[in-house]
């Protein structure tokens, strides 16, 4: 007895699995660069440097959230724009006004789930958005 | 000894990984040697199951557990000891799923009176089982970074697998059961002085590995974050062969290359090392091979057509001379 066309078919199985993230790109017709982000078009800088707001956003909101709710601190002092308030709402989406074409598109891009599209819930379940996009 | 050597190979590879932080090395950590590090998995895989499949395989082994089939009044042990194929992806599937063989561990204790008391001990298999299916969703969430649109599964599992909603980001509850599961399955071999004589440098070097993995790995999520956009761009650059441009890839923490030479290492390593149990598990003959000695006929693979001698042509040949000799023969 020899087994070698069960094994070999099985190695093709394994291989197709393991290798699966090369070909769905190539299926999804080799997603590029990610999506433009919509910037603010009246104001230059971001409450911290982009750089560090791209990668710390979540924290910083989380240190808002909790010096607003569990000390009652309301305003921060940024590097770069001075003392803003410690709003969702009112600072970051005051100036990023569209959530859609900024927060979410790069959300999508993540997947991030907290905001991403089963989401939406964690935060804006209770925080609002501006009106009139 | 052995514990120390392997921790310091680790931190060794953690540090030079972090090397990938720089202009220029950030192309070799971050994308040639990814890809070596994947053509030497893939290719260490391939050879070492062409190597299985070259074993012929002369008997099917019988001495599973297990009633084999036999008379129709004695009940066969259809999952232990199967006579169809239906039975050998069962015995496979339940093994590959649920590692059932490690249920038969034991422990053995002498009690007191000098009485040898043998107990099931399930820890190994409970942590063995938590370790393996977190890491697969582990494995599976990270399809996030290379693919885009990313599939409904990955995000429902990532919403399933962070239903405590603690922190944000959420933590992942399979990250907390992978760093548990690894700590006790080192703890296991370092605190049981059986386990440490039986166990190798490279016993040790895998679970530091995989612990070095699932630490740098929590670190980027949740303590010293880098830009997943970017990581994106790497990661997905890779998977599609367009790679990423250099803007792009000096944004990225050293923290993260570190991480990604880890895996690149595990990657490397695989194939050569006592984890191609992935593979080899569906090649254990005590496992995939239904035991039908009786009803199919297995000839062996190895058996030649040998040129034999029979006594009557030894007889035709000197029938003269035992004759002559006095010995009787068959034949006149
Ligand atoms: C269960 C409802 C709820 C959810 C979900 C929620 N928050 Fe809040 N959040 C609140 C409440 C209530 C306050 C207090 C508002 C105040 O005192 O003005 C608050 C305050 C905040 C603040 C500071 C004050 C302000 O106006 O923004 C931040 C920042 C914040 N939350 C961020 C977040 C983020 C980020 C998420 C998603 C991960 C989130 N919250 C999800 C209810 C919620
Ligand atoms: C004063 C207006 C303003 C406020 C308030 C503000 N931002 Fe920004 N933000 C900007 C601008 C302008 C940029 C682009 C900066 C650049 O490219 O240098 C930016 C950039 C960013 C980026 C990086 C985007 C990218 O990929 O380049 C993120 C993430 C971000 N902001 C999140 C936030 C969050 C979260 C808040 C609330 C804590 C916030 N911003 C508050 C104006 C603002
Ligand atoms: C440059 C891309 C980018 C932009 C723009 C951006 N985010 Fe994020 N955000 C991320 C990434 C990536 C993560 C997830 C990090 C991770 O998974 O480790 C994240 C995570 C978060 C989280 C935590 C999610 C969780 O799972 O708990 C919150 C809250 C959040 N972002 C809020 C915002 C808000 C509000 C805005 C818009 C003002 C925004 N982000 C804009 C990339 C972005």
């Amino acid at each position: 007895m020899n087994d070698r066309p069960t094994i070999i078919g099985g190695l093709v199985i394994a291989l197709v699995a393991l290798t699966f993230p090369i070909w769905y790109s190539v299926g999804a017709g080799r997603p590029g660069p990610p999506p433009e982000l919509e910037l603010p078009a009246d104001e230059s800088q971001c409450v911290e440097d982009a750089a560090s707001m791209r990668a710390n956003h979540m924290d910083l909101l989380d240190r808002w959230r909790d010096a607003v709710v569990r000390e009652g601190r309301r305003t921060y002092r940024s590097t770069n724009l001075g003392e803003v308030e410690m709003s969702l709402t009112k600072t970051c989406l005051g100036c990023h006004r569209n959530r859609e074409t900024f927060c979410l598109r790069c959300h999508e891009y993540a997947n991030v789930g907290g905001e991403g599209p089963a989401g939406g819930v964690r935060c804006w379940a209770c925080h609002l958005e501006p009106e009139g996009n | 000894m052995n514990v120390l050597i392997s921790l310091a190979a680790v931190v060794v590879l953690f540090l030079v990984g972090l090397l990938g932080g720089l202009p220029v090395l950030d192309i070799v950590f971050g994308i040639l040697l990814p890809y070596a590090a994947l053509a030497v998995f893939l290719g260490g895989l391939v050879y070492r199951v062409l190597g299985y499949a070259r074993v012929p395989v002369p008997f099917r082994i019988t001495t599973t557990c297990g009633q084999e089939k036999s008379l129709p009044w004695i009940r066969q042990a259809k999952l232990d000891n199967p006579s169809s194929i239906w039975g050998v992806i069962g015995r496979m599937a339940l093994e590959v799923l649920c590692f059932r063989s490690l249920l038969r561990n034991t422990r053995t204790r002498l009690l007191e009176g000098g009485r040898l008391a043998y107990a099931t001990s399930l820890t190994l298999w409970l942590a063995a089982m938590a370790f393996h299916w977190s890491m697969l969703v582990i494995l599976i969430r990270h399809l996030r970074l290379f693919t885009q649109p990313v599939p409904g599964a990955v995000q429902w599992l990532q919403d399933v697998d962070g239903f405590l909603e603690v922190g944000v980001p959420v933590i992942y509850l399979s990250t907390l059961v992978f760093l548990v599961a690894l700590a006790y399955l080192f703890l296991r071999r370092a605190v049981n002085p059986q386990l440490r004589y039986i166990s190798l440098l490279d016993d040790y070097l895998l679970l530091f590995l995989l612990l070095g993995i699932g630490l740098s790995g929590f670190s980027l999520r949740h303590l010293i974050k880098t830009d997943i956009v970017a990581v994106k761009e790497l990661t997905l650059g890779l998977a599609t062969f367009r790679g990423v441009s250099l803007a792009t890839l000096g944004t990225i923490s050293p923290l993260f290359f570190g991480h990604l030479f880890l895996v690149c290492a595990l990657l490397a390593y695989f194939p050569f090392s006592k984890l191609v149990h992935m593979i080899g598990i569906f090649l254990s003959p005590t496992r995939n091979l239904a035991n039908n000695n009786r009803m199919v006929r297995h000839v062996n693979p190895w058996d030649y057509p040998v040129k034999v001698h029979t006594y009557e042509e030894y007889e035709d040949e000197l029938r003269e001379k035992m004759k002559a000799a006095g010995i009787p023969v068959e034949k006149e």
